[in-house]
């Protein structure tokens, strides 16, 4: 970044807000140049598309190095020595995009050839990192040069300004480019997986769908997800509510609340150990907490994670409750805190009771946290998958979407029911985020 | 006259002493018994799981068989051997010792990547115009719909096998089986699932920078690459820590992205902590020794940091 430092007074004189500022546009002889140059690269190129035949033998092309290579040298290290080099690595990257975004946008011929430049080499560069080439060189070449003319054309007939575009683009590319290839595209590729066989071959319609309801893996995983979904976030919220409300105010306020807030940084692993201790079962003296009371009072020791109908998933929710209650706790309080004192005082001269004052102006003064927690939790709960692959692994009736669609793949390789699990997961979630996306937006045009 | 200001001294004091009550009572109701012991009995039940690890934790291991945790107030006896032996002890392929450097290795880079690179996404959204602005936005915030899992098997396959248009070979794929501790996908991985909230939550904050900085920084010749340098990160530090925090428990406390991605000598300590409490079976002191072990980590980051955490959630959260 020195390097911008050092170089900006020249340029200070160039007025600094390019979409403001009359642009300085290069003269027509230079657009008709490049035109006709791109144009003659693409007819080039195209040519030596149809004209060359596919090669098998050709030598492979490559820049000596690929993130494949990269990725098998670290590889290698240990995994300490790994951490520094790949930060200052993509410090770099980063550090190169943070240049390309300040020259891009300034007037000049200068800045008008870097664009162009930029706008070709990247595409080009990208995609040779990804691997050597053979035959397919020219392919690349082909998408790249397109996807950098287009790109290029695009920027230079924008309405603010030549540059504005490709410092958007910039700015927005490495994460637009990793949500689409991890979330957008993988969720398409899911749905339609849902539909074909294990193998993903052959198409079977709605088959793995009937699997899901009809199968007793499948059918409680979905019971069971509900469950979650319904148990989970109501019990979350009212406990934290209550002990928000409770220690308001109190004396060592913060320690009592770290201490309910702690298991929130615990691994659902970990808490799936620290729980086996509590639900222990076994001959003789008791070890788990729950059964020593239990037989303490003279009763007979139980296998809680056994215990059918529902108990061992209610157990389960149970943990789940015990890590997300601190969550509704921490927003909660600061939302009470956030309610109007005033309007607590009057309510007060009313001769209301601590009761009617928490229920008709506490409650509506928080009502907004309310609604991110739970939902926020809901959907938390929907997703659930290491509480119970680590104390049942779905045995028992446990089992959950989330869990059962890993189960499936990893387990019996069947990809079609996994993928149908993970859509009917999907499902539910959906009403919730759309109506999270709804709050948002009459958020955001009130703002 | 002399009688007003006698008047108004007095209800002044009775004024005074009214508030003093009303202010007693207030407190007093507050904490009254029954929101006391309420409190106490919840903050209890939350806590005595963890301390009962704790405590057994440093139990010889044969106590741990015969005995509760609990009575260890009437006969105590402690031991560090738990935690060696746990440490050294692994399954097949590395050691518990092994897989929480795994699992540094893993967690630094998977909370640096999305938050630089969801910082540069949150800082166009904020400040950059463009068309269907809000759309896009709100787009970005729905990707959170999204399950993991759902993600899980294209993903793996777009690693390994690489992705083919049309016939001709885009992207091979990674070739990372024989290197010994590579966890460049997991890296990836961890990224791409972070993004959209990371972005939420950064854009949050970033765009309620005051324009006016940013304005004056614009007219002394600053584009945006140095606005987002020099003006934007070192502001914005306070929610970048806070989701720093954030990830770096999550990644840290994730088991499914890493029992999908990571080879089998790159497992972290979730993992191999999961696989290992199978073949323990009974041997609960080194269950718990080497579920405190992992645990350790966060739970200092978390105390240390709980205020920058806290703030993160509420900007999180609440704004939303």
């Amino acid at each position: 970044m020195s390097d911008t430092r050092t170089k900006t007074p020249p340029v200070s004189a160039v007025p600094p807000e390019p979409h403001e500022s009359p642009r300085r546009q290069p003269s027509a002889r230079t657009t008709k140049l490049v035109v006709a140059g791109a144009a003659v690269v693409l007819a080039v190129v195209f040519v030596l598309l149809i004209t060359s035949p596919p090669n098998d033998e050709a030598k492979p092309v490559s820049l000596g190095f690929s993130l494949n290579s990269l990725f098998r040298w670290m590889g290698n290290l240990n995994p300490l020595a790994q951490i520094p080099i790949i930060i200052v690595i993509f410090g770099l990257v980063i550090a190169l995009i943070l240049v390309l975004i300040e020259y891009a946008p300034r007037a000049g011929n200068f800045y008008f050839w870097l664009r162009l430049a930029a706008c070709f080499v990247i595409p080009v560069l990208a995609l040779m990192l990804l691997r050597p080439y053979q035959n397919a060189l020219i392919w690349v070449l082909v998408i790249a040069l397109v996807v950098g003319a287009l790109l290029f054309f695009a920027d230079y007939r924008s309405r603010q300004g030549a540059g504005y575009l490709f410092q958007l683009v910039t700015f927005m590319a490495p994460a637009a480019l990793l949500l689409a290839l991890g979330l957008i595209y993988p969720t398409v590729a899911t749905i339609y997986q849902s539909f074909f066989d294990k193998t993903t071959t052959e198409f079977v319609g709605l088959e793995n769908y009937f699997w899901v309801f009809t199968n007793p893996e499948g059918f409680w995983s979905v019971v069971n997800t509900l469950i979650w979904v319904l148990v989970a976030p109501v019990f979350s919220t009212m406990i934290g509510l209550a002990y928000a409300v409770f220690i308001d105010k109190a004396r060592g306020e913060k320690y009592l609340k770290s201490l309910v807030f702690m298991p929130m940084a615990i691994s659902f692993v970990g808490a799936g150990i620290i729980w086996k201790f509590i639900y222990d079962n076994r001959q003789g003296e008791q070890v788990g907490l729950l059964n020593a009371i239990v037989t303490a009072f003279g009763g007979q020791p139980v296998s809680w994670l056994d215990a059918q109908p529902l108990i061992n998933t209610l157990l389960l929710l149970v943990v789940f409750i015990w890590t997300q209650t601190g969550f509704a706790m921490v927003i909660l309080s600061a939302a009470i805190k956030g309610v109007p004192t005033e309007q607590m005082e009057a309510a007060e001269l009313d001769g209301t009771n601590a009761w009617q004052r928490f229920r008709n102006v506490t409650v509506p003064g928080i009502r907004s946290s309310l609604i991110v927690v739970l939902t926020t939790i809901a959907i938390g709960s929907l997703k659930v998958y290491d509480i119970v692959a680590v104390m049942t692994g779905g045995r028992a009736n446990t089992t959950v979407l989330g869990f059962e669609m890993v189960n499936q793949q990893q387990r019996f390789q069947s990809y079609g029911h996994s993928a149908a699990l993970a859509v009917v997961l999907f499902l539910f979630v959906l009403p919730l985020i759309i109506y999270n996306a709804n709050q948002m937006r009459k958020q955001r045009e009130i703002r | 006259m002399t009688t007003d200001t006698l008047v108004d001294n007095r209800s002044k004091r009775q004024v005074a002493r009214a508030t003093q009550k009303s202010e007693k009572m207030a407190q007093k109701r507050l904490t009254s018994k029954g929101a006391t012991i309420a409190a106490i009995i919840i903050a209890v039940i939350w806590t005595i799981p963890t301390f009962g690890l704790f405590v057994t934790s440093f139990r010889p291991g044969s106590d741990t068989q015969s005995s509760g945790w609990w009575t260890v107030f009437v006969n105590p006896s402690f031991t560090l051997d738990n935690y060696s032996q746990a440490l050294n002890s692994g399954g097949t392929a590395l050691t518990l010792g092994q897989s929480f450097i795994n699992s540094l290795g893993i967690t630094i880079p998977a909370t640096v990547f999305p938050l630089v690179i969801a910082s540069l996404a949150a800082y166009a959204f904020a400040w950059i115009d463009f068309k269907f602005k809000n759309i896009v936005f709100v787009g970005v915030f729905a990707l959170q719909i999204v399950p993991i899992q759902m993600a899980l098997v294209p993903l793996l396959s777009l690693f390994s096998k690489g992705l083919t248009v049309n016939g001709v070979g885009i992207f091979p794929g990674f070739e990372l089986r024989d290197a010994e501790h590579s966890f460049a996908t997991v890296w990836i991985a961890h990224a791409i699932f972070a993004l959209p909230l990371a972005i939420f939550m950064l854009h949050n904050f970033i765009s309620e920078i005051p324009g006016e900085v940013i304005e004056a920084a614009r007219v002394d010749g600053a584009g945006h690459g140095q606005i987002f340098f020099r003006i934007v990160l070192p502001l914005a530090t306070p929610a970048i820590a806070s989701f720093a925090i954030f990830q770096f428990l999550w990644v840290w406390n994730d088991l499914l992205v890493a029992t999908i991605f990571a080879p089998s000598t790159s497992l972290p300590l979730t993992q191999t902590l999961n696989s290992l409490s199978g073949t323990w079976g009974n041997q609960w002191f080194l269950q718990s020794a080497g579920a405190f072990i992992s645990i350790i980590v966060p739970l200092v980051v978390f105390f240390s940091l709980q205020r920058f955490f806290v703030r993160g959630l509420l900007a999180g959260a609440t704004k939303g």
